[in-house]
């Protein structure tokens, strides 16, 4: 993952704007750059604009404003069909009238290949997708997951640079998805290929990425790899939607040594990472994963802040508890620890004493 | 006692000798004819009288006579008979009788006498073609043309023959799409007389002759099958000449104002009229009897010709049809010069034969 | 990787046990098939229960006159009915002689003719038979009113003999039964009762043959169709002919011996019918009308004697009867090939328009926005608020060479004055007026099958490099042949059966058999050669369907997703 060229200029969103109606943008200046052979998802709500900068990157939209290049050349006024972009989409849109050999064909028939190189083009896709078996099938006798992998083998056939996927994991159940994950993720390692993935699933954007851009309101919200999109959000959106999140609100008492003291709303103190903040005074919100705080206080760095917390719910879930307190007038406060053998169990109704490395809470925009 | 008995019994006697005397009337009549102008002209003529007379009389129109045949016979198939009087033309009342479809008639018991006391059936005359056939008006075939299109230095056509002179007179001619009428014309202007016509029509090589005639002008002939189109055509100026119904040409030519005139040589006479389908309850025939002795009289025929230009079928009303009209009569002696009357024994064995042949002749 | 065949969802395990036999039962023990198909009959049953009214109101309205009029088409009784003695006599007779059939048909033509215009059916047959032979209609008619002076030869003869053969009272007396005698007598009219129906006296049927037939069928006429008083009743003519037969005839011996009611005057009558004047029917046919003394109409009647005819069918494809089996018409009068030749060119013709013109305006209907194409469709829908008259009579104010294309196109200096272009009363013109009649039901299914293809579809096929046009035609246009096909199909079989605008915009070129077959049904009121006409075009119309499931497969039409 690491030798990959993240943020390579292969393909370049610059300054694009997108407007359907001349009234609202849907995507407001854009400017994105992606590596040669990264694997980069767009992430985020539905009407977040993740789709419509797909689809002008594919040519079936037009950039209101801005240039998209691709390779360093400006495609805005390329014709799809032109640009040599291998894409899925996400009900797979494999051709109902052909058989699955006839649609992995056509891209390659298109180019006025030869039929021989065609078939061994083909059969070489099928085999990739372990589909080999079904090339003289059609599209509705083959299940949702085949279809899929059919689907990757078009997108791929005539051996494109770049790939887009359009949510293609959408329509299928959760076991045969993540399993697909992987799939994809493996096939684009080892045919190096460029990824440009859609999806609104953060953890299929974190399993699959090397980087994820989080789309909100038309703009890129956060640019990064998975896990500093998942420790370091930048704002409380990121910080919502990826994972599972905690939230305080309150207020900078004081910012030093890069720390910050944040004065709860019922008036308790805790230590915060100021990250959105910048002056003693400002609101902020909080964001503590449910899995960094600590009971054990004697981990904690000496003279950290505390706060009381009421239990008021408490989940055996296997491998993990889950643990719902009142926390600072916050009904739904969750922590989540490890089924360990010296694992305490809380039972409702008692109060604890909770805490967390400064690090780990980010005070973020309120 | 005696009294009241004597009352009931006087009181139930006169009950039934009411019921006996006053005929059972109904006050519904559907009457069939061919909507327009000639509707019209019979709604003013003896309807709007007749109800004017007796108010009860709810009449219903149905526009259907000209597939009055096929569908009284479907009607009579079906045993619901739900017109008690249809309007037709003469061939259609000979076939209605012939399939047994119309009701024979007495004419001297059904119908009025002329006003001049003449029987009815001496007054109607040889129009009574069929048994079952009440006619009332004579309307005849002829051509308008258009006196704007006749070519300079040409004499504006006035004989039948100027039909089938595509050099003098050039342009589009509009005939109906059927034999009748069209082979006897063809066949006069081929040099058939008058009076044999239907004898060398009756052989197939003067069949063949007709048909060859009319080949001349094949190429310029548009063939109409609705009374209206030629008036349409000639007020379109899409034809020349255009044969049809007199009437209609009457009102093209003074209604419409349109530069047309009729040619009226070899007009081919013919019949409109009633016929009473076979198989109405007794309600319903007392009351088309009463209807029909009322709308064929003398004078009611004679006020339809105030309205429409044909001619009553009843002798006695000629001198009552309105000066200004007689001369767009068909039988206005200065019109009648040269006529035909409709041969309806020859069309009825012939149509079948003649028409298998022009059709076949049509779709060369 | 390694998993790649999904799991499919395994049949769920047997739900009954199995016995020794290995077949698998229900609960009760009973075979799992036979429960199963008891529960579904049940369903089945309830289920056609509910849609009954809906299936007979179909059968009533869709199927029995399809049915009816495929009868129809062969249907032949009016020559055997209105003629049953006359088709009988007539069997034994050879057309090949040459010459005309012997004393007794003309015989058995003078009696069925009789009894036919009493009931008014002989028009009705000269009718029928003018459709195979020229001139029977008038035949008919003539023969209609001669009988009647056949028959009042003997009529005058015994009437001016005893006048007691004047009375119809004095017939019923002699030929009637005693009881029946009784009844009608005591019958009054004006109280409701039906009148008592005539019974024949016991043994006149052996003694009278001839007059005894008749006579029923007289009594018959009167009580049942004229409805009046048989007692009252004078008989026919027909009557004293078959009684003269009768008293001349091979029950002469047994009549000399009869003594019931009337005895005295038969015995007179018979003395006296030998010096009677007799009518020679051949003759006096011939007298009626030449064409009975000559073979023709024999023939004609012998042809369709029988209950059923090919002759329509036959006609309706320009063939005709003859001595020799079936052969072509006289060219001259072939004329239905054509028209259906014609019929099948045109519709494929307008068919094949319609789906030019119709594929942009349905792909406009499912790819513009909601808004424009709702309007787009009013648009579209129009023709149908409108009346189809209306319609075809604008196309002739459009068409005609005085009218507005016309005019349009000289005043654009295209065309010549003098050559104006003939585009109405011939196939153009029913091809331009057709089409646009028939337009909706090609967009309709085009526009609904399209409205199912997803963009996507497209757009994948333009991200696999495909161009524009390789796209449509690769990808999308496969996808809304079915549209076509529903579409074609209806357009087809509707234009087939069209005949108001071809009549109105057809001219003589322009028509199609639907043309002929009105005019058979509303003019010449041959109902049976536009059965047969119907028939064909039914047959035609099922043999292209069958054709087109054979070569496209009716999988591929559609209505709509």
């Amino acid at each position: 993952m690491s030798e990959k060229a993240t943020g390579g200029d292969f393909v370049v969103f610059d300054h694009v704007q997108k407007s359907y109606d001349g009234e609202t943008l849907v995507v407001k200046d854009l400017n994105l750059s992606i590596g040669k052979g990264e694997f980069l998802t767009m992430l985020g709500p539905s009407g977040s604009g993740k789709t419509t900068c797909l689809m002008m990157l594919a040519g079936f939209e037009t950039a209101t404003h801005g240039d998209i290049l691709l390779d360093g050349k400006p495609i805005n006024n390329i014709s799809p069909h032109k640009r040599g972009i291998g894409m899925v989409f996400q009900n797979y849109a494999l051709f109902p009238h052909m058989t699955i050999a006839e649609n992995l064909s056509f891209p390659l028939e298109v180019r006025k290949m030869g039929k021989s190189e065609r078939e061994e083009k083909v059969a070489r896709a099928l085999g990739m997708v372990q589909m080999e078996r079904f090339g003289g099938r059609r599209p509705a006798q083959l299940s949702g997951g085949q279809q899929q992998r059919v689907a990757l083998a078009r997108a791929l056939v005539f051996e494109p640079d770049l790939v887009l996927m359009d949510e293609p994991l959408g329509a299928l159940d959760k076991q045969l998805r993540e399993h697909m994950q992987f799939e994809i993720k493996h096939i684009a390692d080892n045919l190096g290929i460029t990824v440009v993935y859609v999806t609104h699933d953060q953890t299929e954007a974190l399993t699959m990425s090397d980087r994820v851009a989080v789309f909100e309101d038309g703009r890129i919200q956060q640019l990064a790899p998975p896990d500093e999109l998942y420790e370091k959000p930048c704002n409380s959106f990121v910080a919502q939607f990826i994972g599972e999140n905690n939230t305080l609100q309150g207020e900078v008492k004081e910012i030093k040594d890069g720390l910050a003291v944040v004065k709860l709303d019922d008036g308790s103190l805790i230590d915060a990472m100021p990250v959105n903040v910048d002056k003693a005074g400002e609101r902020t919100q909080l964001s503590i994963r449910p899995e960094r705080v600590e009971f054990n206080m004697e981990r904690l760095n000496p003279g950290a802040h505390t706060l009381q917390a009421e239990v008021l719910e408490f989940i055996y879930m296997g491998d993990i508890f889950r643990t719902r307190l009142r926390v600072a007038g916050n009904d739904s406060f969750i922590v989540k620890t490890r089924n360990a053998p010296d694992q305490v169990r809380l039972e409702p109704g008692q109060t604890v004493e909770i805490g967390w490395q400064a690090e780990d809470c980010r005070a973020l925009d309120a | 006692m005696k009294f009241t008995k004597i009352l009931l019994t006087s009181t139930a006697l006169s009950a039934v000798a009411g019921v006996a005397l006053a005929q059972e009337m109904s006050n519904d009549m559907t009457i069939v004819s061919w909507g327009g102008a000639y509707q019209n002209s019979q709604l003013k003529a003896y309807v709007e009288p007749y109800q004017e007379l007796h108010p009860e009389v709810n009449v219903v129109w149905d526009e259907s006579s000209n597939e009055a045949v096929a569908k009284l016979r479907a009607m009579n198939e079906a045993g619901n008979i739900t017109w008690d009087l249809v309007d037709v033309v003469a061939s259609d009342a000979i076939r209605l009788c012939d399939e047994g479809l119309a009701m024979e008639y007495e004419p001297n018991e059904l119908l009025a006498e002329g006003a001049d006391g003449t029987s009815a059936e001496d007054d109607f005359g040889d129009l009574i073609v069929s048994d079952c056939y009440i006619p009332q008006i004579v309307y005849s075939t002829t051509f308008g043309y258009r006196t704007d299109m006749v070519p300079e230095g040409a004499a504006a056509p006035s004989e039948i023959c100027s039909v089938f002179d595509l050099e003098t007179y050039p342009g589009k001619r509009a005939l109906e799409k059927r034999p009748i009428n069209n082979m006897e014309w063809a066949l006069l202007c081929d040099g058939v007389a008058k009076d044999e016509v239907y004898d060398v029509l009756a052989t197939p090589e003067g069949q063949e002759k007709a048909l060859a005639k009319l080949d001349t002008i094949k190429d310029n002939v548009i063939w109409w099958s609705a009374g209206a189109d030629t008036p349409q055509l000639l007020a379109d100026g899409e034809v020349f000449m255009g044969s049809t119904y007199n009437g209609r040409l009457f009102s093209v030519i003074e209604e419409q104002n349109q530069p047309v005139g009729m040619m009226w040589d070899a007009q081919v006479f013919d019949l409109d009229g009633w016929i009473i389908p076979e198989g109405l309850d007794e309600a319903r025939l007392n009351r088309v009897k009463d209807f029909i002795k009322f709308a064929t009289d003398t004078q009611r025929l004679a006020d339809q010709a105030k309205y429409i230009s044909y001619g009553p079928a009843r002798l006695s009303s000629a001198p009552l049809v309105p000066e200004d009209m007689k001369q767009h009569m068909p039988t206005d002696p200065a019109n009648a010069g040269n006529t035909f009357l409709y041969n309806y024994e020859f069309w009825a064995d012939y149509r079948d034969d003649i028409d298998a042949k022009f059709q076949a002749w049509l779709a060369q | 990787m390694s998993d790649v065949t999904e799991t499919i969802p395994q049949d769920s395990p047997e739900q009954g046990r199995k016995k020794s036999d290995g077949k698998i039962r229900a609960a009760d023990g009973t075979s799992l098939k036979r429960s199963l198909n008891r529960a579904l009959r049940r369903q089945k049953l309830r289920a056609l229960i509910l849609i009954a009214p809906l299936l007979i109101f179909v059968l009533v309205t869709f199927i029995a006159p399809i049915a009816d009029m495929l009868f129809r088409s062969v249907e032949n009784q009016i020559v055997a009915q209105t003629l049953p003695r006359t088709t009988d006599a007539l069997a034994d007779w050879e057309a090949a002689s040459g010459q005309a059939p012997g004393a007794p048909v003309y015989k058995a033509l003078y009696e069925d003719i009789f009894i036919a215009q009493e009931r008014k059916l002989h028009t009705r047959l000269g009718s029928r038979l003018n459709y195979e032979l020229t001139g029977a209609s008038s035949l008919f008619r003539k023969s209609g009113r001669g009988v009647g002076d056949m028959g009042e030869v003997y009529q005058d003869q015994f009437e001016d003999f005893d006048d007691f053969w004047k009375m119809g009272e004095n017939w019923n007396a002699f030929l009637g039964s005693d009881e029946w005698l009784a009844e009608i007598q005591a019958w009054d009219k004006a109280s409701g009762d039906d009148q008592p129906a005539f019974e024949m006296r016991d043994g006149m049927e052996e003694l009278f043959p001839q007059t005894a037939a008749k006579y029923e069928i007289f009594a018959d006429f009167v009580q049942y169709e004229d409805e009046d008083n048989l007692y009252k009743e004078d008989p026919w003519a027909l009557i004293y002919s078959s009684f003269y037969d009768d008293l001349t005839g091979p029950t002469a011996t047994q009549i000399a011996a009869y003594d019931g009611p009337a005895a005295a005057q038969i015995k007179a009558a018979t003395a006296a019918a030998a010096d009677f004047e007799t009518v020679d029917y051949a003759a006096a046919f011939a007298d009626v009308d030449k064409d009975w003394a000559e073979t023709p109409i024999w023939e004609t009647i012998q042809t369709y004697s029988g209950p059923f005819t090919n002759g329509y069918f036959l006609n309706a494809v320009d063939m005709q009867k003859s001595p020799d089996g079936a052969e072509l018409r006289p060219e001259n009068q072939r004329v239905y090939g054509t028209l259906f030749l014609r019929t099948l060119f045109m519709s494929l013709m307008i068919t094949g328009s319609c789906i030019l013109l119709g594929y942009p305006v349905a792909w406009l209907l499912a790819n513009l926005p909601a808004r424009t194409a709702n309007l787009l469709m009013i648009l579209v829908l129009l023709p149908f608020w409108t009346s189809l008259l209306v319609r075809t009579s604008a196309w002739k104010v459009m068409l005609q060479q005085q009218g507005v294309i016309n005019d349009t196109l000289v005043w654009l200096g295209i065309v010549d004055n003098f050559n104006r272009l003939a585009l109405i009363n011939n196939q153009t013109g029913t091809i331009i007026a057709m089409t646009h009649i028939l337009l909706p039901f090609m967009i309709l299914p085009l526009y609904s099958v399209m409205a199912t293809i997803p963009p996507a579809f497209l757009r994948a096929a333009k991200s696999l490099g495909a161009t524009n046009w390789t796209a449509f035609w690769r990808v999308y246009f496969p996808q809304s042949v079915p549209g076509i096909g529903a579409g074609s199909i209806l357009v087809f079989i509707l234009s087939i059966g069209y005949y108001i605008t071809p009549e109105i915009v057809g001219g003589t070129t322009g028509t199609f058999i639907s043309n002929r077959i009105a005019y058979h049904i509303s003019s010449s009121l041959n109902w049976g050669l536009a059965a047969a006409l119907g028939a064909i075009l039914l047959a035609v119309v099922l043999a292209l369907y069958w054709a087109y499931d054979k070569i496209v497969g009716i999988d591929n039409v559609k209505l709509g997703g």
